[in-house]
């Protein structure tokens, strides 16, 4: 008599098994690149997901993941009430339903390209260190290649992911290249309702001189697993300015390498993650300094109710070449109840003798003082709690220059707030 | 406006105040003046519904209503307004944001109009001009980075803004300089007139020279051990608390 194997490593086994059966069924019909897919499906198959003995995923487990089922997706269309979700901005607009690419709510660049109908899979990501990017790589099916020629500004380009909440599965896989010189605004938005898996792999070349604006919400549905990885590869002077706004998914880890590669480049990694219920969210951000007098600047606040459950992981590689280097982290959570969890784990690897480097955690209630200061003056408890922890963002969400994307973060708060974010039990 | 009868409290189950008497009409002006440890500002806080007191005993009746079952945001709309010792730091928070929020939020839960922010910052302008406050304090963070004196000018522009019933002035002259205390002072008494009542609480007599109480009351071990008019301060500064303190048993 056999004994089946159980538990959190057999069911992420399973996974794996049955994500690269999904592949192998279906190979000859993926489109794109069928060699760098192969590996991937290798990789995967002789590698398996992440799992609980990993120490990049200590805080964070995937078995219920490993456990819900995920089909293939299929055109679908977006209701009317999703589609309204979406920022109200000037912007290019690409839009992408379960995954993929919907040219009639798309608009058509100007003065960059933008090539869509098959995975944009780029140079930077690494399938053989990032399982999740493997799974990734292996089933891609669409996703933007965004190129911004040199001293090109392209304005605000709103990349759009909505999921209709049919139990699908999908890998967007998203490569933008800015030329020396060229700017692009990003939204990258990514909402849905009910359950299913997005898990998109975004990669940036940022070239000497040019700054891309990566201003991300993740306000997917709640009971949907939204697993993604971010690359970006700055050359000198050039810029990643990031900032995300993490609402959503029953499950959700979002993790960034941000690899500083020429003097001068700099990196901002900023974060709010807003959880209630039993939601658990992971960001995790790898920043590396390879050359001298690079910038990284990282504040991710965390507001967390209910049962929910934060996880902030930072880690600043300094490389022995990356003198003068200034990184800065800050990680701040407000628990809103008692019940309430952070996971909070700065790391720095520091190789060079000469660099400004620093690093910060609080996790704390609101303030009964200033709680009461606003009470006096007659604001109503829910409204005072709510301005406390608006106030608790701003040095976050302040930072944000795209008035448009920041009206729509706003609102978004507001949103998350009036639905039930300041229950507290 | 203001009646208190055998007020007692207790904090971490210490007492502080042990029946407290007072009365306060509709157009007054009184003083309590009392030494460090006396409960003053504890009698600020339990009239204000700070969390953290627990009434043990008596009555507060404010404008007709039992103001120890309301919460301290209703109270604040009743017309009873609490300028800080220590006022609070709201980083993150605008200044003139919030004195319109609160100003709102008062004339909503009294079924009035609230402003919009044109008519809010021309209003908010105009009082702050005469306390002497520059414009820039409207814009910056509540109470974040200012002096002392900003911050007791800022009590009082809330206090200008939100016209109250009854005001109390919990040590609003401690940290002040003279210049200070006199725009602090003439802040307050731009406000004295029938429809405007004041507790002002101090350990001094100095604030009292520029807003002159009608009556004065001498708070100490949590009980009024002596009341009288403006010249009781006077006979305090002369003689000390000591005359006034009864021996510890």
């Amino acid at each position: 008599m056999s004994i089946a194997p159980s538990g959190p490593l057999a069911a992420l086994k399973a996974a794996a098994d049955s994500f690269v059966a999904d592949y192998q069924a279906r190979k000859t019909t993926l489109p794109g690149d069928s060699h760098v897919r192969a590996e991937s499906a290798a990789l995967l198959a002789a590698n398996g997901l992440p799992g609980p003995r990993e120490e990049a995923w200590r805080y964070t487990a995937l078995r219920p993941f490993a456990e819900a089922q995920f089909k293939p997706t299929a055109k679908a269309e977006p209701s009317a009430a999703l589609l309204a979700r979406l920022p109200h901005v000037e912007a290019t607009r690409l839009v992408f339903v379960d995954g993929r690419f919907h040219s009639e709510l798309s608009g058509v660049p100007a003065g960059f390209r933008v090539t869509t109908g098959e995975p944009a899979y780029g140079t930077l990501a690494r399938p053989a260190a990032e399982k999740l990017v493997a799974l990734n790589t292996m089933l891609a099916e669409d996703g933007a290649a965004i190129h911004v020629p040199a001293n090109t500004d392209a304005g605000t380009v709103l990349l759009a992911s909505l999921a209709t909440g049919a139990a699908v599965g999908f890998h967007p896989r998203h490569h933008i290249v800015l030329e020396p010189g060229a700017q692009l605004t990003l939204l990258d938005v990514t909402i849905g309702d009910g359950e299913y898996l997005h898990n998109p792999v975004l990669t940036f070349e940022v070239a000497a001189g040019a700054t891309v604006t990566h201003l991300r919400t993740q306000d997917e549905g709640a009971g949907a697993f939204h697993l993604s990885t971010v690359y970006a590869e700055v050359a000198e002077g050039g810029t990643y300015d990031s900032f995300a706004l993490i609402l959503g998914a029953k499950l959700a880890r979002m993790e960034v390498h941000a690899r500083l590669a020429g003097p001068n480049a700099a990196a901002h990694l900023n974060a709010a993650q807003l959880l209630g219920a039993s939601q658990h969210a992971d960001f995790t951000t790898i920043v590396r300094h390879d050359a001298p007098n690079t910038a990284s600047r990282q504040t991710v606040k965390n507001v967390l109710t209910g049962r929910s459950r934060g996880v902030f992981q930072g880690k600043i590689e300094v490389a022995r070449v990356a003198q003068k280097t200034d990184g800065y982290q800050m990680n701040q959570a407000l628990l809103l109840s008692a019940n309430a969890e952070m996971d909070s784990k700065p790391q720095l690897e520091i190789y060079a003798d000469d660099v400004k480097c620093s690093h910060g955690a609080t996790v704390g209630a609101l303030d009964a003082d200033q709680l009461f200061y606003l009470r006096s003056r007659g604001v109503p408890e829910a409204e005072a709690r709510a301005i406390l922890v608006r106030a608790f963002l701003s040095e976050a969400l302040d930072p944000i220059s795209h008035e448009g994307a920041r009206a729509a973060m706003e609102a978004a708060i507001a949103a998350w707030w009036a639905k039930g974010g300041r229950v507290q039990t | 406006m203001l009646q208190i009868n055998g007020l007692k409290a207790s904090i971490d189950g210490k007492s502080i105040l042990n029946g407290i008497d007072l009365t306060v009409p509709q157009g007054e002006v009184h003083a309590i003046m009392g030494p460090n440890g006396s409960g003053k500002s504890t009698l600020s806080y339990v009239l204000s519904g700070r969390e953290g007191y627990e009434v043990d005993g008596g009555t507060a009746n404010f404008d007709g209503q039992d103001i120890l079952a309301m919460e301290p945001e209703e109270r604040a709309a009743a017309g009873l307004f609490l300028a800080f010792q220590y006022p609070v730091e709201l980083p993150g928070v605008n200044n003139a944001n919030f004195l319109r929020t609160a100003l709102n939020a008062q004339r909503r839960a009294r079924g009035e109009a609230e402003l919009d922010a044109v008519q809010f910052l021309k209003l908010a302008r105009a009082e702050a001009k005469r306390l002497s406050m520059p414009d820039d304090m409207l814009k910056r963070n509540v109470n974040v980075g200012f002096s002392g004196g900003e911050k007791k000018r800022n009590e009082v522009l809330q206090m200008a803004l939100l016209r109250p019933k009854l005001a109390i002035l919990d040590e609003t002259d401690s940290g002040l300089d003279i210049d200070a205390l006199k725009i602090v002072a003439d802040g307050v008494n731009a406000l004295r007139g029938p429809t405007f009542s004041a507790l002002v609480i101090t350990h001094y007599q100095r604030l009292l020279d520029h807003i002159v109480p009608d009556r004065v009351h001498i708070l100490a071990q949590g009980r009024i051990v002596k009341s009288g008019g403006p010249e009781l301060a006077h006979a305090l500064e002369a003689g000390g608390y000591a005359a006034f303190i009864p021996e510890a048993a």
